[in-house]
Order: C-alpha cells, then sequence, then structure tokens
C-alpha cells in the first residue's frame, strides 16, 4: 500500500478522487461517496453539521486503512470526511480503494466506510426546521 | 486537568473544555473519571454510551489518567 490520503476537510471536492487512486497496478477502482439526504424518518433535514477531534480521527483512519490492507491487497486509499454545515445532496465522506483486482478493492472500501462510521471520532448533528438532534448519542 | 468535549458532550456540559482544578481530587482512572462526569452532569447516563480517548487513544477503565495527558470525552461516534 502506499502512503494512504488522509484527510479532515471543510469542503469536499469528489472530481479528482481518479487521479489520485490511478495506479499502473490497479485494475479495479473502487470508490463510496457519502451525502447529505433530504430526510431522516419522514422529517426534512435541512442540513448536517459535522465536528471531530481531528488528531484522534486520523490516527484511527489510520488504523483502519492498515487493518484493510491486511485482509485485502490494494495499492492505494484515500479517505477523506468534512466538517462543518453541509446542505442536502453535498458530498460529506468519500472513501476510494484501489487494487489489482475488484474482489480487493470492494470489500476494503465497505470494510473501510463501516469501520469509519464506527470508531473514528467524528460526529453529525441533523439539524431540522424545529429541532437539532446529535446522531446516535441516545439510545 | 483538562478535558476536550465534543459533539452532544459539549451540549452536555455547555463548553468545549472542563478544567479539573488541581486542588481538587483528580480521577486517577477513565473508571473514576466516568463515574465523576455522571455524578456532576448527569445527562451522561443517558446517552448510548460514551468512551475517553488518552492521548488520543480509545482508553479502556482501567487506564490511569496523569497530569499532562491530553483527555477527551467521545461521545458516540456518527461520521458518514
Amino acid at each position: 500500500m502506499e502512503e494512504p490520503i488522509l484527510e479532515i476537510v471543510d469542503e469536499l471536492n469528489v472530481s479528482g478522487v481518479y487521479k489520485e487512486l490511478s495506479h499502473p497496478a490497479s485494475g479495479g477502482i473502487c470508490v463510496f461517496i457519502g451525502a447529505v439526504r433530504e430526510f431522516t424518518n419522514n422529517e426534512e433535514v435541512v442540513a448536517l453539521e459535522f465536528e471531530t477531534y481531528k488528531t484522534m480521527a486520523l490516527k484511527e483512519m489510520q488504523k483502519t486503512v492498515v487493518q484493510a490492507s491486511e485482509k485485502w491487497p490494494f495499492n492505494k486509499v484515500v479517505v477523506r470526511h468534512v466538517v462543518g454545515v453541509k446542505k442536502v445532496e453535498d458530498p460529506v465522506v468519500v472513501v476510494g480503494v484501489s487494487s489489482a483486482h475488484r474482489d480487493a478493492c470492494f470489500p476494503a472500501c465497505r470494510y473501510i466506510i463501516d469501520t469509519l462510521k464506527q470508531t473514528v471520532p467524528i460526529w453529525k448533528k441533523e439539524i431540522f426546521r424545529n429541532k437539532e438532534v446529535w446522531v446516535s448519542a441516545h439510545p | 486537568m483538562e478535558l476536550l468535549l465534543f459533539g452532544i458532550a459539549k451540549d452536555i456540559v455547555g463548553r468545549s473544555t472542563i478544567n479539573l482544578s488541581p486542588d481538587s481530587t483528580l480521577p486517577g482512572s477513565v473508571a473514576e473519571l466516568k463515574k465523576l462526569l455522571v455524578a456532576d452532569y448527569p445527562d451522561f447516563s443517558k446517552l448510548s454510551s460514551f468512551a475517553v480517548a488518552v492521548n488520543s487513544e480509545y482508553a479502556n477503565d482501567d487506564v490511569v489518567l496523569g497530569h499532562n495527558d491530553e483527555i477527551a470525552i467521545i461521545p458516540p461516534v456518527s461520521g458518514g
């Protein structure tokens, strides 16, 4: 695995990710993009607000991509997540993996986004018209 | 000893850091810190869970806390 690209950013531009993942030994590139959805349980979401504990988030991202690389061989990886207020349809996270064949990059990409959601210290607040809710905070 | 607060933990306490004065009894371990927080701010007990990070690593209850450690309260994460 080449040096991973791991970033917390204010604005996420996903258009350059192909170039970041392209590699002469990679015949497969898998990219997941998470975006702001308009409705949660039939309630209209005005915006999402993300915050992070950056030093720890980058460390946890690093651990996650190392774990993934031990399970599936890949050449390049990008994990980039936003902070701040994001509107409906804005991209908020991109995870991309490039590998020799698709049977490595698909599960690696899935593992990285699933693990990120469980361990990386990033918090999301849903802003509705009349209330704000930190996601997953309460049972 | 300074605690960093994020997400709903910041809302519960009403600010982004807590300074535990050296004069008061400082928590010696992660478990003691959790107990202290729940006692001072009962809303912490209503959360699904919360973790503590010491020097930006998740820390088990038995981890010992030092004066110069960077300590953070990690409520349930929800990135992505």
